[in-house]
């Protein structure tokens, strides 16, 4: 493909989806903001921060940066790594509950 | 943004394309700009820095007995005569989803070859991520007057500190180097480099407003560590 022809063929979307998303992205902060507000505690708000916060980044990559419109083998390329993200989040989980039973077995308990 | 066609080559759609593409020849990322793939290969390696330093921080917070100091009252501003909780962060991340708006907009304008636009949107973005690095330096100064140390701090688990210190710090040189490289593009763009196709001052390949879109996915990742350490480190 010749240099000329990529920058006839590059399409630009229209400035409606752009504020949409901008907007959603205001109103979802707002609400993860009023979670802090209103002291929701326990599962209640662990929930809530975790959907706001995945609906936020999602919207960010797929519009923000066009990774709705990408081809597969650039978004399966950006996107399957993250499972091993996932996988050290596991292991640490376990980890850091090891380390506070032992933590707390020794100071009661005594070396 | 990438619409690409290429003569000889039928584009596939969704995961039989993906094998397509992989499988052919010479490019795999069909019709993205080089520079644009490795941005991508770059945030991904950033992705897992950040995930690294916010596991560290949960696998810290996690294993301490002590408790950890309440964010929603550390970060809390006094503001006439009331208390005001996270409002100093809840700011900050408007000032940043705007910022992110703005750029967004500005790599749309870019590829419409509205230069003027595009250049001001350029500019309202990097004053965005200026006011943003103002208020994390304003925040951290208040933390540091208060008695937060990497190593101990008077709110509780003495971890916070270090964790605090780091993951913001690294986050906010993200975004300095962000805003240096928004003022550098918003002259480049004023200036018709990329109408003109001037080269570039370290390269010898031709302007091009893609350059544009690989800043402003520099940026939006920017934003998109923000929206996780808002969660989790200020939220949580």
């Amino acid at each position: 493909m010749d240099e000329t022809n990529k920058k006839e063929q590059t399409t630009t979307h229209k400035i409606g989806i752009y504020l949409w998303i901008w907007g959603l992205l205001f109103v979802l902060s707002f609400f993860s903001y009023m979670v802090d507000w209103y002291q929701f505690q326990g599962l209640l708000r662990w929930s809530l921060i975790l959907i706001f916060m995945f609906l936020k980044a999602g919207l960010i990559m797929a519009f923000f940066m066009h990774l709705f419109w990408e081809r597969y083998a650039l978004v399966n390329v950006l996107l399957w790594p993250m499972t091993a993200i996932a996988c050290f989040i596991f292991l640490m989980v376990a980890e850091f509950k090891y380390t506070l039973f032992t933590r707390l077995f020794y100071f009661f308990v005594g070396g | 943004m990438s619409d690409p066609k290429i003569e000889g080559y039928e584009f596939k759609p969704g995961f039989s394309g993906m094998a397509a593409d992989t499988a052919s020849d010479q490019t795999m990322f069909k019709g993205v700009h080089w520079g644009k793939a490795m941005m991508w290969i770059f945030l991904l390696s950033d992705t897992f820095i950040f995930s690294c330093f916010l596991i560290s921080y949960m696998k810290g917070r996690g294993s301490t007995p002590v408790e950890w100091p309440n964010p929603s009252e550390v970060f809390g501003l006094h503001v006439f005569g009331v208390d005001v909780p996270l409002l100093l962060i809840a700011i900050m991340t408007f000032v940043l989803i705007t910022s992110s708006g703005t750029m967004a907009l500005a790599v749309k304008y870019g590829y419409e070859k509205n230069r003027k636009m595009c250049g001001w949107l350029i500019l309202a973005t990097a004053i965005g991520g200026l006011t943003f690095v103002g208020m994390q330096a304003f925040e951290w100064s208040k933390l540091i007057h208060e008695g937060v140390r990497p190593w101990e701090n008077p709110f509780g688990a003495p971890q916070f500190g270090s964790f605090f210190f780091m993951i913001t710090g690294f986050h906010g040189t993200h975004v300095s180097i962000g805003v240096i490289f928004l003022f550098i593009y918003a002259y480049k763009t004023f200036a018709g480099h990329y109408d003109e196709q001037k080269r570039g001052w370290f390269t010898s390949i031709r302007g091009d407003y893609v350059e544009i879109e690989i800043l402003g996915l520099y940026w939006h990742f920017v934003d998109l560590v923000w929206v996780f350490i808002f969660a989790f480190f200020y939220l949580w």
